[in-house]
């Protein structure tokens, strides 16, 4: 359960100050399926950050399941970051030097848990998304979609209870980008949580729930109709 | 994260960027060496003054005219001499059970002739006893005559410095100089020899007490060098000295005593201060290296912004990001300091064999300070970018932006 009230954020830019959020309010049950669309600059990302506990609001509230993270000090965000939130990047963002089984382990290593249970554990995952035959492989040894699978792997090493997702098809071919998301969205039926932002209309609209930002503003595109 | 978990995320970090590495150890590896290597000349230094202290063979002690406190410093530069100290003083005191040898010594300038060449020499005036006092060896010839307290005798013993200038390769024993107004035969030549004490013993000129109170025209003795027939009798000896003194200076206590202990402790004083001073300058080197360990951190957490911002959306927390370039650092000071170890060991041994008779030694302290001083440059100098890095906004810095 996420709940944003009044959640506001400006940018000082240059000498016009940029509304990223503008008094946003906002509602997530477990295993929702969000997509977040609008124009660049609109404050999608800037909302995403939020949620993922990696921006402070100027003012509002934020929970996260009945946590007022607002209120919590970094060391604390950082550890409920870690708990519950798994981040998807359009970049990837693997770190160049460690191989795949390695990157995903990261989230393990900062939370202390001994090597030989990082690595089982990590092995697991790898299985589950189908790559742990290249679990030895550095990142510039992978193609696009094989490098966004280790990074879902990382994200869901955790078991989070929200996937938070920022163009995670941007960087990739049509075939792996399709692939990416039936694969999120499978994650999502067994009850993860999953928010994605995209300016892709097609992508957006697979969504039951679709979330609009304009100026900050953030506006429900339709009533969530049933899942079927 | 835990230890080891630190070495192995930047190990690969530092394969990555090998030169930058390797300079880095270098740096530091540099600084320890030469903090442990100067302070281990300087000890070396001390310990070399302490064995030629030791190599003059018994207890000395050191009687100076004139009234000064002392614990053992310098002797006095300018005189405060009521009276002056006589060869008839030590002639009076020289029967004291506890005083094995006496050497008094009248000391000044002269000059040196032989044929055309002249030479401006340290002349000193004593008595044969001054041979064993200061451990002298004689290349060829003979000392001065026993009857030198007593009265002139023309004979003079050269430094082989000094005969080398002033004969070149011709023999020297039975030649005559002439020294100020008056003519000597050169009865004696020492053996070639280093300096002992900071005075050039090759470039002097010995002749008998009393023709140097002839040839310099005053009774004042300069010194007078005893040496004990028993250890720990120094107290007693002086004690007795300054009564016989006294009575025969119009009651006055005017003379001072230089122990040859209080001259050591005084060199192992001033030895000491000099190798401290000498290692704090060249822990400069270690700031240095300091600096460089902070430039080079810098350049890592701006390569590295990805790496950061990632970690943080990962749950790291600022702490953890700090400790990992502040151990990265350490790391390479620990690196460092193995190396300027071994190679300060390497160099002490090298000075050991091609130099055997300096006794080179690596004190403790030094090696100590040398390392903890390594490790805080390490420490407090990649403190500044690991802060800096710790409070990365992590969207910006996985933007790539600052």
């Amino acid at each position: 359960m996420i709940l944003l009230k009044d959640v506001c954020k400006t940018y000082e830019l240059g000498e016009t100050p940029l509304k990223a959020l503008d008094h946003v309010n906002l509602s997530i049950n477990p295993g929702d399926y969000l997509s977040v669309m609008g124009p660049s600059g609109s404050g999608k990302s800037t909302l995403l950050n939020m949620i993922g506990l990696l921006d402070r609001p100027d003012s509002g509230e934020l929970y996260i399941n009945d946590i007022a993270t607002h209120s919590l000090i970094e060391e604390e965000r950082a550890k409920l970051r870690q708990n519950n939130i798994g981040f998807i990047f359009q970049s990837f963002h693997l770190i160049p030097r460690l191989t795949a089984l390695e990157n995903v382990e990261v989230p393990l290593m900062l939370s202390k848990t001994p090597k030989h249970e990082r690595r089982e554990q990590s092995m697991k995952i790898l299985e589950q998304l189908g790559i742990s035959s290249r679990a030895d492989h550095l990142p510039k040894q992978l193609s696009g979609g094989q490098l966004q699978r280790v990074a879902i792997a990382r994200a869901l090493l955790m078991k989070p209870s929200i996937l938070l997702a920022d163009e995670p098809t941007g960087n990739l071919d049509s075939r792996s980008g399709s692939e990416v998301i039936e694969l999120l969205e499978k994650f999502n039926q067994e009850g993860i949580t999953l928010m994605m932002v995209t300016h892709d209309v097609q992508l957006g609209s697979r969504a039951p729930r679709k979330l609009q930002i304009i100026d900050g503003k953030l506006s429900e595109v339709e009533k969530h109709h049933a899942f079927s | 994260m835990r230890l080891v978990d630190y070495w192995e995320f930047s190990v690969p970090v530092f394969k990555r960027h090998i030169p930058r590495t390797l300079l880095l150890t270098l740096a530091i590896a540099i600084g320890v060496c030469s903090v442990i290597l100067l302070t281990s000349l300087g000890e070396g230094a001390r310990r070399f003054i302490e064995q030629e202290f030791s190599s003059l063979g018994a207890d000395l002690l050191i009687i100076l005219p004139g009234k000064k406190e002392t614990q053992g410093g310098a002797p006095p530069i300018y005189g405060t001499t009521t009276r002056d100290l006589t060869l008839e003083d030590v002639q009076a005191i020289e029967h004291i059970s506890t005083i094995d040898k006496i050497a008094p010594i009248i000391a000044g300038t002269a000059l040196i002739t032989f044929q055309n060449r002249s030479r401006e020499v340290i002349t000193m005036g004593s008595t044969p006893a001054i041979f064993p006092i200061r451990d002298l060896t004689l290349g060829e010839g003979r000392a001065l005559p026993e009857n030198s307290s007593t009265q002139h005798v023309p004979v003079i013993v050269l430094g082989s410095k000094i005969k080398k200038e002033l004969f070149g390769n011709q023999s020297a024993v039975g030649e005559w100089v002439r020294a100020g107004d008056y003519r000597f035969r050169v009865i004696g030549v020492l053996e070639e020899r280093g300096e002992s004490l900071g005075l050039d013993l090759r470039d002097m000129a010995i002749i008998p007490v009393r023709s140097a109170e002839m040839l310099f025209n005053s009774p004042a003795l300069f010194r007078v060098i005893i040496q004990l027939s028993q250890s720990n009798s120094e107290a007693y000896t002086e004690q007795r000295i300054r009564k016989i003194i006294a009575e025969r200076h119009e009651g006055k206590d005017d003379i001072s005593f230089v122990s040859q202990d209080s001259i050591l402790s005084a060199f192992n004083s001033i030895m000491l201060t000099v190798t401290a001073v000498v290692g704090a300058i060249a822990a400069i080197s270690l700031v240095v290296a300091g600096v460089l360990i902070m430039n080079v951190t810098y350049i890592s957490v701006a390569q590295r912004r990805h790496e950061i911002g990632l970690l943080k959306a990962l749950g790291a927390t600022g702490l953890q990001v700090k400790r990992i370039f502040i151990g990265e650092a350490l790391l390479l000071t620990t690196a460092g300091s193995v190396i300027g170890m071994l190679l300060a060991f390497s160099g002490i041994e090298f000075v050991r064999w091609y130099w055997p008779d300096f006794p080179i030694a690596a004190t403790w302290w030094a090696v100590i300070s040398a390392i903890v001083t390594a490790f805080i440059m390490g420490a407090l100098f990649s403190w500044l970018p690991a802060a800096k890095a710790s409070k990365l906004d992590p969207i910006l810095a996985m933007r790539g932006f600052s």
